[in-house]
């Protein structure tokens, strides 16, 4: 009788078993239909704000007579001062305005003899326009104030534009928060957030699956507890990270070309690289937790239930990051608890996608977690080890733990 | 060349005592029966030599040599409680279950094309697992014991919810692999089958092994019926013969048993004295009377 050599390493019985995990998984509807989903919203929604805040590259257009001609420079430049871009456009005449304010062309008319302000529009007025408008007649009254008064109205504008007051430098350098990239934070976090929720409710549920089928038993007599959860683990977060990076990859790529994003690539790439080793070790992390948790019940039904205490930790994460950040990116409580190992993976990446973490406390976040990762996977085997054969009532935590 | 011996095994759950000192060996070639009523700790034993539960003491060996994990990845196993990935291809599920017993990729998609074939299901292999009847599911099940090629048989009820001809084919599989010299132990309920299958039985009992051998030694071992049609007699001819007592009896027929020093010739001769007799035999206990009485008398005694 042949002797076969059935010797396997560690690293091939995990490899084995992972690979099992990614062929199912990538073959699965669910999984390709929710990358695509996904992929689409980000890449539509970029789109989007792309065509709404930029399909005309002004914010207004303002059409002026031959008679208004003079206060379309003072217009523009009026505009430049509050962020507003105003595009200028000459008309015949009046009536030939009041045609294109119809036909939505132009979004007001400078009408009269140039000498004070009058504007027309088909509804209602811009806000913003009628501010730099309200700028412009008072230079048009102080203009003929300085004429009447004798002076250079030239002169005296270009005076009062060079006259600047000089500011030393300031005690502590305050981080100036972009509005892109404190976007790009809040994205980076719903985007870890789902993929921590999906991917380690997968772990979950594969492991009260093989439990439930009564397969575990079947492959417990040829590889280790720990060599099936490891391989679990491996292969469901590989196929989590795949769809992060086509994710997050696409997203950056849309704003970049359409030119939503202005960021530079460097920040936007170094974002990605942050939210994939985020993702990696906030998966790790918590998912090895939640395999452990799965193999206390034997239902699916009782699944939510038993990830649920480690569930909470990532929904405070991301739960404070989501509702404090965006408004006060510094804020010291959501600071102190970005570096917590178990809100890190949900509040760092978006910290550091908003930009002025001091290195420190990225470098000590990473290390925490790091630290944290090879306890928990010794707390997690014993339990799974303990718990993933015993069917029927859920299997008590602390007879789990006890159990030899 | 000694084949897989269990020595010694107990297991204890909190307070109860699921295996005492579980011993036996299953030598390699030969077909060994595990019997016992449901929780008498069968299953508890083949979990233990599996490795999916540990031992409170003793020792499983193979060949001499105390069973690693390199060993179990030789043992064919169909466990108690069936159970596949329900949503992953027939073929595709074997072969994954080859290579996690150490087969290589070609090996392990060869050897799944064979035992499909051989085990009735190879019209099913692109199916899911959860789309076969229960019946080849089974068939499925046991082809996942197989397909490695084991060099050890372990095998918890593999006969159980099995049609006729699958019984059969499951029955010359086992037939040919003790031929190869694998040893090969399976537990039933069906003990006319264990009777017909099996080189040698165990008859466990509460976590204990309270009778073992061949079927014809355990018999020899129980006590010896008569069966004496003398339709002349009156009741009660043979009582006061030595070591003899009367089980009953139906019309002509007395049923006796023979206890220790009873001669069966002084019962012919207390029967011929009443008449003619017509019919004088000596009756084996079959192995569901073994069975039964061994269990039973135990647990009175227990």
């Amino acid at each position: 009788m042949s002797t076969p050599d059935v010797r396997m390493s560690p690293t091939a019985a995990v490899g084995l078993v992972a690979s099992r995990e990614i062929s199912t998984r990538v073959k699965s509807k669910a999984y390709r239909a929710s990358t695509v989903v996904m992929l689409l919203l980000i890449v539509v929604g970029i789109v989007l704000i792309k065509l709404i805040s930029g399909g005309n590259d002004a914010d207004s257009t303002v059409g002026y007579t031959s008679a208004t001609a003079p206060l379309a420079a003072p217009l523009k430049a009026g505009g430049q001062a509050v962020d507003e871009k105003i595009d200028t456009v000459q008309v015949a005449d009046e009536a030939a305005g009041r045609a294109k304010l119809a036909d939505g062309s132009l979004d007001a008319l400078l009408t009269g003899d140039g000498k004070s302000v009058h504007v027309q529009v088909k509804k209602d007025l811009d806000g913003k326009l009628a501010n730099v408008l309200q700028l412009v007649s008072q230079q048009v009254a102080v203009n003929q104030q300085v004429t009447a008064l004798g002076g250079n109205p030239a002169r005296f504008q270009a005076a009062i534009a060079s006259a600047k007051f000089v500011e030393d430098p300031p005690l502590e350098e305050p981080y100036d928060y972009n509005g892109q990239q404190l976007v790009l934070g809040i994205v980076a976090g719903i985007l870890i957030y789902m993929s921590l929720l999906l991917n380690g409710q997968s772990v979950a549920q594969g492991v009260v699956e093989e439990k439930t089928s009564r397969v575990v038993e079947l492959l417990l007599s040829t590889i280790k507890p720990w060599q099936l959860m490891a391989g679990k683990v491996l292969g469901i977060g590989l196929v989590g990270l795949i769809q992060m990076v086509v994710i997050g990859a696409g997203g950056v790529i849309t704003g970049l070309a359409t030119g939503v994003l202005t960021i530079s690539v460097s920040a936007a790439v170094g974002t990605v690289v942050w939210l994939i080793v985020w993702y990696l070790l906030g998966f790790f992390m918590y998912s090895i937790v939640f395999a452990a948790l799965g193999a206390l019940v034997s239902r699916q039904e009782d699944v939510a239930g038993a990830t649920m205490p480690a569930l909470m930790l990532v929904m405070v994460g991301y739960i404070v990051g989501i509702s404090v950040l965006p408004s006060d990116p510094g804020n010291t409580f959501a600071e102190v608890l970005s570096v917590i190992p178990v809100f890190s993976p949900t509040l760092m990446p978006m910290r550091l996608a908003m930009g002025g973490v001091p290195v420190w406390e990225a470098v000590v976040s990473v290390g925490l977690v790091v630290l944290l990762i090879p306890g928990l996977v010794w707390f997690a085997a014993r339990i799974y080890r303990n718990a993933v054969m015993r069917t029927g009532a859920k299997v008590k935590l602390r007879d789990a733990l006890r159990a030899a | 060349m000694t084949g897989l011996e269990i020595d010694g095994i107990s297991k204890r759950y909190g307070d109860v005592v699921a295996l005492r000192e579980m011993t036996f060996d299953v030598r390699p070639g030969e077909l060994f029966g595990f019997v016992g009523s449901n929780g008498a700790g069968k299953t508890t034993t083949m979990r233990i030599a599996l490795g999916v539960l540990s031992a409170d003491a003793g020792e499983v060996r193979y060949d001499g040599v105390p069973v690693t994990h390199e060993t179990r990845r030789h043992i064919g196993y169909m466990p108690e409680e069936r159970g596949l990935y329900p949503k992953m291809k027939v073929a595709e599920q074997l072969t994954y279950l080859a290579r996690l017993h150490g087969m290589p990729a070609a090996d392990a998609r060869a050897s799944v094309g064979k035992w499909i074939e051989r085990l009735g299901v190879a019209g099913r292999r692109d199916d899911e697992v959860q789309k076969l009847s229960l019946g080849n599911q089974q068939r499925v099940q046991l082809a996942a014991a197989l397909v490695h090629e084991p060099r050890i048989l372990v095998l918890d009820e593999p006969f159980s919810g099995l049609d006729p001809v699958a019984v059969d084919v499951m029955s010359q599989v086992l037939k040919e692999k003790a031929a190869d010299g694998v040893p090969v132990v399976f537990s039933s309920h069906q003990l006319d089958l264990v009777e017909r299958l099996c080189d040698r039985v165990g008859i466990v009992r509460s976590g204990q092994m309270v009778a073992r051998g061949t079927v014809g030694e355990l018999r020899a071992g129980g006590a010896v019926r008569l069966r004496v049609d003398v339709p002349g007699a009156a009741d009660g001819w043979a009582d006061g013969l030595p070591g003899v007592k009367v089980l009953g009896r139906t019309g002509p027929v007395t049923e006796l048993e023979l206890g220790e020093g009873a001669d069966d010739q002084a019962v012919l001769k207390a029967a011929l004295a009443t008449g003619p007799v017509r019919e004088f035999a000596r009756e084996q206990p079959s192995l569901t009377e073994l069975f039964r009485s061994v269990v039973t008398t135990e647990e009175v005694a227990a």
